[in-house]
């Protein structure tokens, strides 16, 4: 079993580098690419060996400030790694629409290779010229700085920096040919980039944050998560190649018609209602059992993530204890809730307030989900369950007691709410699974319209008014739970 | 064993089967209910208008796209569900050359070879034989960006015939050729076929599938209409006798007196063509008719119906233009 893997695998690596050979070789003969790519990968780099000489040279003017050049100076090795894969991602854009255009492509399909195999070899080509450039970018800056500054990062920073390079090129690479694969022209694949470009800019601001502060050990768990993201992508790019999608894909067009049935037909009348008519009776005697049913499995992954996020909270208030006598209960009293919007948490601490609130940021995960497999979903569940999990942790440092606080402060609306968040983003979670899970018997963009349909259905007959009951307690019962478990007034 | 057994095991299968293939596209039906068996040795020609499905069927039968209903095996392959070994039986001359134009032919031959599966021992003199063959070998290290359309489409042929498959699909394979290319390929499908090869045309070109190929299928909105060899086409599909009177002079206004006679299918100023069923009756009628308006006859002698004759009262005589029709 294991030897006849091995031998697929020997196989599939061996025709996907046929295929991967000859791009490459095909794109280093093309001067328009070459050329400019190789003179912005050199030109860029030198550029920064002076921005961060002139960095030196101007905070060295003020005693102490040099930290600032220095802190720069790694984060400019990361921006020449990233810099060539943005301009090279025009190799990968065009992997697959490009032949298209120059009808190419046809030859290639009728080949005896499996879809893994051309998908895998095709992927190969366009991430080998944007590592390499990335490669050359940071060889030339470290060469500069060591010339100029004498400066060498630590082996840690530079492998680092290296890994996480790579990851940001594998994600843009595997990205932009899940684009170059579905998509009828060049143009419209550079288009649709941006929705690659711009967020992995956001994220290498993100990046630069963590490097200012020196927070380099994030950065490894940033790489975890790009490589998570690369082998989702490569997963959605291998599912959704569709030979005879490639080949007979003409104009696109948005059929704002056609999306709007699917909607309103998976709402009112799912496959799985069996004809019945829409009905309040048949929704939540049917339809939300069926949805609950389909829920369970994003569920099952749900949990043990939140039982992680509060362990979190736990080690976080271990490691970075509050100082003393900030959690001081005496000083809570009726009027302490009707002050908590001073804080910036709610708009008002109302039952309207509080459900707004809630709908808002279950609404804003399930957008969230369909641009990250639903995995930001789950994550901006996770963050408020960390935070109490410090909380509780920090009170019983504090030497309260646990299940006070659990029954003062969560309990009384928590047994309400936190159902109606785990369901809702479980729903989300669900339509991001559906960028990455096999269609069956629909296309991808109907399949995302019936699991948007779903999630409003759950969201409108469940989660709401889950949501408002939870609100009405946590305004109106919780305060007054809190008040009598810790004896206050 | 029993003896019809025995029978089915000597005669071959045939390389082709397809049994009531379909495509839909969205809510268009591309092909519909596409039957055909071709064997070992025989040439059929895929003739259609543009948008008739001819381009669709053969990427269904070289496993490029799967069909909506119906199956098919070629080269006793499943289409459906042996996708990489149909692909790997198959030769497949694409509608347009679709070359890599930064390589040399012999880098682009070499990688399609390997993908092919085609040895390293084999792949070079298949290469140089091809390559010969077509008269490309004197042009084996130019870049295939300076290629003319014709040299295109020969290289194109040659990746399609490197790994010696038993079936070809050719898509208009002497398209884009001047007069003697397109002949040497015509020589070479005829060799081809000598040698067992199972090969299927699609054109548009009529002369070419009547010179090429043992049967011709006609077909109209993703169906065959009609299917056959010229003569069984002639015989089904235009009845009776073409006959062309060659005339001294101009013969205007004499339609309405010969009407009753025959039906005149076309006319010049001197000439004029009809249809019968009876020459022994007709054509002594027609030239006492025309002889009695005092016209002079040059010439009267009996018109070969040509394929497209056949191929016009089936594609335009029934609304060729017609819009695909829709899925249910």
């Amino acid at each position: 079993m294991i030897r006849q893997l091995l031998a697929t695998a020997r196989n599939d690596a061996r025709v996907a580098w046929i295929i991967t050979a000859r791009e490459v070789r095909d794109t280093l003969r093309d001067w328009r690419l070459v050329l400019p790519i190789g003179l912005l990968t050199l030109f860029f780099p030198l550029l920064m060996d002076a921005t961060a000489q002139m960095s030196l040279s101007f905070t060295s003017r003020y005693g102490g400030a040099e930290i600032l050049a220095w802190r720069i100076v790694p984060f400019l090795l990361m921006i020449v790694g990233f810099f060539p894969i943005s301009f090279s991602l025009v190799i990968a854009l065009e992997t697959f629409v490009g032949e298209k255009e120059r009808n190419s492509l046809e030859p290639l399909l009728a080949m005896p290779v499996s879809d893994r195999q051309l998908y895998l070899g095709k992927l190969l080509a366009a991430m080998i010229p944007p590592v390499l450039a990335a490669y050359l970018g940071i060889t030339v800056y470290l060469i500069g700085l060591g010339i100029t500054m004498h400066y060498t990062p630590p082996a840690t920073l530079l492998i680092q920096i290296l890994v996480l390079t790579t990851m940001q090129a594998l994600v843009m690479v595997a990205g932009a040919v899940v684009v170059s694969s579905h998509t009828n022209s060049v143009r419209a694949a550079n288009l649709l980039a941006s929705f690659i470009v711009v967020p992995m800019a956001l994220l290498v601001q993100g990046e630069s944050y963590v490097m200012f502060w020196a927070s380099y050990d994030v950065l490894w768990w940033i790489a975890l998560g790009l490589l998570v993201a690369v082998i989702l992508l490569m997963r959605l790019g291998l599912h959704l190649f569709n030979r005879e999608e490639i080949l007979s894909r003409g104009m696109d067009r948005i059929r704002l018609g056609d999306a709007w049935r699917t909607l309103k037909a998976q709402f009112l009348q799912p496959a799985s209602a069996g004809g019945r008519p829409f009905s309040l009776w048949r929704v939540y005697g049917h339809d939300i059992p069926w949805l609950l049913r389909q829920a369970a499995p994003a569920v099952a992954c749900i949990v043990p993530a939140l039982m992680l996020a509060a362990f979190v909270g736990f080690y976080l208030a271990d490691k970075f204890p509050l100082p003393a006598g900030v959690l001081d209960l005496s000083r809570i009293s009726g009027q302490s809730f009707k002050q908590l919007p001073d804080l910036g948490f709610l708009p008002a601490f109302t039952t309207w307030g509080i459900f707004s609130n809630n709908v808002r940021s279950l609404l804003l995960a399930g957008v969230m989900a369909l641009f990250s497999f639903g995995v930001l979903a789950i994550l901006l569940l996770m963050a408020p369950v960390t935070i109490l999990g410090y909380f509780a942790a920090a009170f019983a440092v504090s030497g309260h007691s646990l299940g006070q606080f659990v029954v003062g402060f969560i309990l009384p609306h928590g047994i309400v709410e936190l159902p109606a968040a785990i369901l809702a983003t479980a729903l989300a979670a669900r339509m991001g699974a559906v960028m990455v899970a096999r269609p069956a018997g629909a296309s991808l963009g109907q399949r995302l319209l019936q699991s948007v349909a779903d999630f409003v259905k759950l969201f409108v007959f469940v989660v709401m008014p889950l949501l408002l009951l939870a609100a009405f307690l946590e305004a109106n019962v919780t305060p007054r739970v809190l008040l009598w478990v810790y004896g206050l007034s | 064993m029993e003896v019809s057994d025995l029978v089915d095991a000597m005669i071959p299968a045939p390389a082709i089967v397809a049994e009531r293939l379909n495509k839909v596209f969205g809510d268009v039906w591309a092909v519909r209910d596409f039957t055909l068996a071709v064997g070992y040795g025989e040439v059929v020609a895929l003739l259609g208008p543009n948008g008739a499905g001819k381009t669709t069927t053969v990427r269904m039968l070289a496993s490029i796209i799967q069909p909506s209903g119906g199956c098919a095996t070629v080269a006793g392959f499943d289409i459906a569900t042996q996708p990489v070994q149909v692909r790997g039986a198959v030769g497949l001359l694409t509608e347009f050359p679709g070359l890599y134009k930064r390589m040399l032919a012999l880098e682009y031959l070499d990688f399609f070879g390997r993908l092919q599966g085609v040895d390293s021992g084999r792949r070079a003199g298949r290469v140089e034989e091809l390559l010969r063959r077509f008269e490309l070998w004197d042009a084996r290290r130019t870049q295939l960006g300076h290629y003319s359309k014709g040299m295109a489409q020969k290289l194109a042929l040659v990746r399609a015939l490197l790994h010696d498959p038993p079936v070809l699909f050719l898509d208009e394979p002497t398209s884009a050729m001047d007069p003697h290319s397109a002949r040497l390929v015509r020589d070479t499908i005829g060799w081809l076929q000598g040698q067992k090869r199972c090969i299927v045309i699609c054109t548009h070109n009529l002369t070419e599938a009547q010179e090429l190929s043992d049967r011709i299928a006609i077909i109209r909105q993703g169906g065959i209409v009609a299917l056959g060899t010229l003569d069984e086409l002639r015989a089904r599909y235009l009845h009776g006798v073409a006959c062309e009177v060659r005339l001294a002079e101009p013969w205007d206004g004499l339609l309405p007196a010969l009407s009753p006679l025959v039906q005149v299918e076309s006319h010049g100023l001197t000439w004029l063509r009809y249809r019968t069923d009876d020459v022994r009756r007709t054509n002594p009628l027609v030239l006492a008719k025309l002889a009695g308006a005092g016209v002079q006859v040059l010439t009267l002698s009996v018109v070969e119906s040509s394929l497209e004759q056949v191929y016009l009262s089936l594609i335009e005589g029934e609304a060729a233009d017609a819009p695909a029709e829709r899925a249910a």
